[in-house]
């Protein structure tokens, strides 16, 4: 088993009385990518956030341990803080077009970023920010870097950012759904980047997304959430032809063909289970009250997640057995 | 239910018609094409779905249609009538064609609760009280909604309930053609899945023609009959959504294809550029310095859209080659066609 | 709405300005009955010192009217002014604000031509010359500073019609077919209003000021009792007898503070749900 970059043991957050995360246990190994997927409003992003602890001291509790290297950094006094992100972990966000400063040259904002982390000339700090934007795959950095960000494409917008994430060689890449707002050409473009980046840099990344197409090209791994809990952990492989929790089942039966399969005129696209028959209690498992297998020991108790097959395929579910899980026949 | 290309036995005029139109934004230096000799027709029934980039000019077609951006050349044609004209009986038209937006929570008025959202579009046509109400309540159990969010503000909403009201909204007043801008792109995959259903249906049921702006091949296959891709602007190959899947002839659709994620991950040639508006100002083929077949002809000269097989039209140069021989039009595609 | 309540409740400087503000429309509405008839009429000698004399709490002025009749029937006539000038800004402003955001084009551009005219010239000139050009009274007084106020309102609500049209519900109102006029007052404005329902008090603040210094430099209206005039007549004894300055002076500054307090608090409740 290969080194793990990050683990997290026990992450909750508490948005005044709202639970977002309730107590998730994952880790990212090292140079893998691992997807974290959902739907809106299922806590990845929060997962995200508390990853760099981002998020908000103000109304915000987060408990817990994320440890990167071996340091627990929910706990780091401040001035470690600052270490931790760029060197051990940095993030990349969905919208590039609000992540970058409008009156500052893209090459300056890299070269703030480089000479806040590292003691560096200027002089030197130009020429490594030149050399970030080559790496990045934007054509002609010399020239580029002294442009602005309004004279960037929304894609090399977003290559600018990778750039300034992995400036100071992060082991880990949090990417927080990061070409939602790209269009699909672009969207191929920046992933192949970020892949080869992995490669290149030997850096974990944690893909966050609601887009099961997408793990399903770059991920090693994937862990679905709902609801702030963990349903269904695997590798990527495993997940797609052996779905086992009736969450993830549902979500990869909802993709619909991108040829053949139903259409308007011959039939319907799979809509999933109707409102379940119970109301979901705080205690249990937060599918149930959409999961047409709910029994009354899915309220009562947070479901443990325990091994469903060959190698680390995990799942969180009581109810569904191992020989029932479908074939997948999506993707 | 299979497709009928024609219901009547006379040639009929296409419901909706674009013929070259124009759509120019900005002024004098600044002037950009947002849409250039975009020429199409749809007829009842059927789905033509426009698919494209950011900057493809497709949110511009559909307020074009819509009549909430002004065209600058060309006509756009609802029953064979001229859409431009300002006239009475062209604005009661207009009210045949109707919109779902892309953003269903932006839609609703958030002050509003949704039984005034519904009531007013009726209320202004004069449509008395009572039959007010028992139009609203068809149209909501038409799109599966209870009678009780009716009292409710549309931030209450889910996303899918939000998108169902923008659509009985525009049920409301029977149109006959729905321009869907996006209609499910800022919901949840489960909700996406029941709102194209319920289009399905309520197509099936009224015999809608649905012009559906897209960015989503998933959803495209699903919904559509026909499939225009769009690129700066231009309709760049237009055909039947089997034969376009089947043999995709613009490079740039396939370019687009290849690039839909869940299809395995493997290198795809990609360009380096990426569409911008301002590349329209170069001449040649607008294509062309992303093309991996570019050629100096390519530089030199647009190609125009024209016929290469079944009802498909593309616009390359080097698309043409084999299958001008095999070319047949059917007589929906005359309409097509004519303005061409 | 009773969140919205909850959370002006809980802001402090909106309760410490209205808390403020409600005496001063206690004091407007006792005034009549505490000292009814002109309290320009000469009731006792000149110049009582504040706490001399039991019946003349804050003292008389060097025509021996008493300070604290002038004061709270000045209260009325301040308020009054201010609040009938904003009103007509408001009201004004909001019309071609409105007209300008929404169509845009040619007549934007003349109203924010003319919009920006009344901004060039300076408030108080402008309120000056057309006091100075008509008789001074109230109604003038009011219609004067109506003049200058609009500017802020329509320049506010332009902005905030020309963010709002572009949104997909005004969009959705025009392809369903309702009138430019519905659209305007039903479908925007009620969601424009919370920032100029925030300037209003701000604005009434400026105009109680406006009006003062006018009254300051013999333009108020001569036959009614002003804190500005209070001030203007107190002017000649401000060597000795300071306190006929202080008093209407305090009574100006604590009034606008309360409508600053009040504007600001609003500001920050509205712009917060504008943003949840």
């Amino acid at each position: 088993m290969s080194r793990l970059i990050a683990d997290i043991r026990g992450l909750s957050v508490h948005f005044g009385e709202h639970l977002i995360v309730d107590g998730i246990d994952f880790s990212i190994q090292e140079n893998e990518i691992l997807a974290l997927v959902g739907e809106s409003g299922c806590g990845k992003s929060t997962v995200a956030l508390s990853l760099l602890r981002l998020l908000p001291d103000k109304g915000c509790t987060v408990a817990g341990k994320v440890l990167l290297g071996g340091r627990d950094i929910l706990t780091v006094p401040e001035n470690e803080l600052n270490d931790l992100r760029g060197s051990a972990v940095s993030i990349i966000f969905q919208d590039p077009s609000t992540a970058l400063n409008p009156v500052w040259s893209i090459g300056s904002q890299i070269v703030e970023t480089l000479r806040r982390h590292r003691n560096i000339s200027a002089k030197a700090a130009r020429r490594q920010a030149i050399d970030l934007l080559d790496l990045v795959a934007i054509p002609d950095p010399h020239r580029r870097i002294d442009d602005f960000p309004h004279q960037f494409s929304g894609g090399m917008r977003q290559r600018v950012m990778i750039a300034m994430a992995i400036s100071c060689n992060p082991r880990l890449l949090v990417a927080d759904e990061p070409t939602t707002a790209l269009d699909v050409t672009t969207q191929a473009q920046v992933l192949e980047l970020l892949d080869k980046l992995r490669r290149d840099l030997s850096m974990s990344i944690l893909l966050i997304t609601h887009d099961l197409s997408l793990v399903a090209d770059w991920a090693d791994r994937v862990v679905v959430m709902y609801g702030g809990q963990i349903c269904e952990s695997a590798p990527t492989r495993s997940l797609f032809s052996a779905p086992f929790h009736p969450y993830t089942q549902c979500l990869l039966a909802s993709i619909p063909p991108l040829s053949g399969g139903p259409t308007h005129r011959t039939g319907r696209l799979f809509e999933g289970p109707s409102a379940g028959v119970v109301t979901a209690s705080a205690a249990g498992c937060r599918y149930a009250a959409r999961c047409d297998r709910a029994e009354a020991s899915c309220l009562s108790a947070k479901p443990a997640i325990f091994s469903v097959g060959a190698g680390s395929h995990l799942a969180a579910c009581p109810v569904v057995k191992p020989s029932v899980s479908l074939a997948a026949t999506v993707i | 239910m299979p497709h009928v290309l024609s219901s009547s036995p006379v040639c009929p005029l296409p419901l909706l018609s674009f013929e070259n139109v124009e759509v120019v934004y900005g002024q004098a230096r600044e002037r950009r094409k947002a849409l250039d000799r975009v020429s199409f027709a749809i007829e009842a029934g059927e789905t033509l779905a426009l698919v494209g980039e950011s900057g493809s000019g497709k949110s511009t077609l559909a307020k074009a249609a819509i009549g909430l951006v002004p065209i600058s050349s060309g006509t756009i044609r609802l029953d064979g009538v001229d859409l431009a004209q300002r006239h009475r009986s062209v604005r009661a038209l207009r009210s045949r064609m109707q919109m779902v937006f892309q953003d269903s929570g932006s839609a609703l008025n958030p002050l509003q609760t949704i039984q005034r959202i519904l009531e007013t579009p009726l209320k202004i046509r004069g449509v008395p009280r009572p039959e007010r109400l028992a139009r609203i309540a068809e149209a909501l159990e038409q799109v599966n909604l209870p009678t009780s969010i009716l009292t409710r503000y549309p931030h209450a909403l889910s996303g899918g309930q939000k998108q169902r009201v923008g659509i009985a909204r525009v049920l409301l007043l029977k149109p006959e053609i729905l321009v869907l801008d996006e209609p499910v792109s800022s919901l949840d995959i489960s909700m996406q899945a029941q709102v194209l259903n319920l289009l399905a249906d309520l197509q099936d049921r009224h015999r809608f023609a649905y012009l559906f702006i897209s960015h989503d091949m998933r959803s495209v296959n699903f919904l559509s009959d026909r499939v225009a891709v769009l690129y700066l602007g231009r309709i760049v190959e237009l055909a039947d959504r089997a034969a376009l899947q089947a043999n995709p002839l613009h490079p740039y659709t396939r370019l687009l294809f290849e690039s839909i994620p869940g299809q395995g991950r493997r290198h795809i040639e990609l360009p380096s550029t990426e569409a911008s508006g301002t590349e329209t100002a170069n001449t040649g083929c607008r294509f062309h310095k992303r093309c991996p077949l570019v050629t100096s002809l390519c530089r030199e000269i647009e190609p125009n859209l024209h016929v290469t097989g079944h009802d498909h039209f593309v616009a390359c140069h080097h698309a043409q080659t084999e299958q001008v021989a095999s070319a047949r039009v059917s007589r929906r595609a005359v309409n097509d066609l004519r303005a061409i | 709405m009773l969140a919205l309540l909850k959370k002006a409740y809980l802001n402090n400087s909106l309760v410490s300005g209205a808390t403020l503000l409600s005496v001063l429309a206690a004091v407007i509405i006792v005034a009549p009955f505490l000292y009814p008839g002109d309290p320009q009429s000469m009731v006792a000698p000149a110049l009582i010192r504040p706490g001399e004399d039991a019946r003349y709490i804050l003292g008389t002025d060097g025509l021996g009217h008493d300070l604290t009749a002038e004061l709270m029937h000045g209260a009325g006539i301040s308020v009054m002014i201010g609040i009938g000038s904003v009103t007509v800004g408001v009201f004004v402003g909001t019309i071609i604000g409105a007209i300008g955001g929404y169509f845009g084009g040619l007549v934007d551009d003349l109203l924010t031509r003319l919009t920006e005219l009344f901004q060039t010239v300076p408030t108080f000139l402008l309120v000056m010359a057309l006091v100075c050009v008509f008789e001074p009274s109230l109604v003038v007084i009011i219609a004067a500073i109506a003049a200058t106020s609009w500017v802020s309102v329509a320049r506010i609500t332009r902005a905030q019609f020309r963010t709002l049209r572009q949104r997909d519900y005004v969009l959705a109102a025009r392809t369903l077919g309702y009138s430019d006029a519905r659209i305007i007052v039903v479908e925007i404005l009620p969601n424009a209003i919370a920032p100029i329902v925030a300037n209003i008090s701000l604005m009434i603040a400026s105009a109680i000021l406006l009006e003062s210094a006018l009254s300051f430099i013999g333009l108020g209206d001569p036959n009614v009792v002003s804190w500005g005039s209070m001030i203007a007549e107190g002017r000649d004894y401000m060597r000795s007898d300071w306190y006929l300055i202080a008093i209407p002076g305090a009574a100006i500054a604590a009034t606008v503070f309360a409508f600053n307090l009040v504007g600001d608090g609003l500001n920050h409740v509205l712009n917060a749900r504008a943003s949840s």
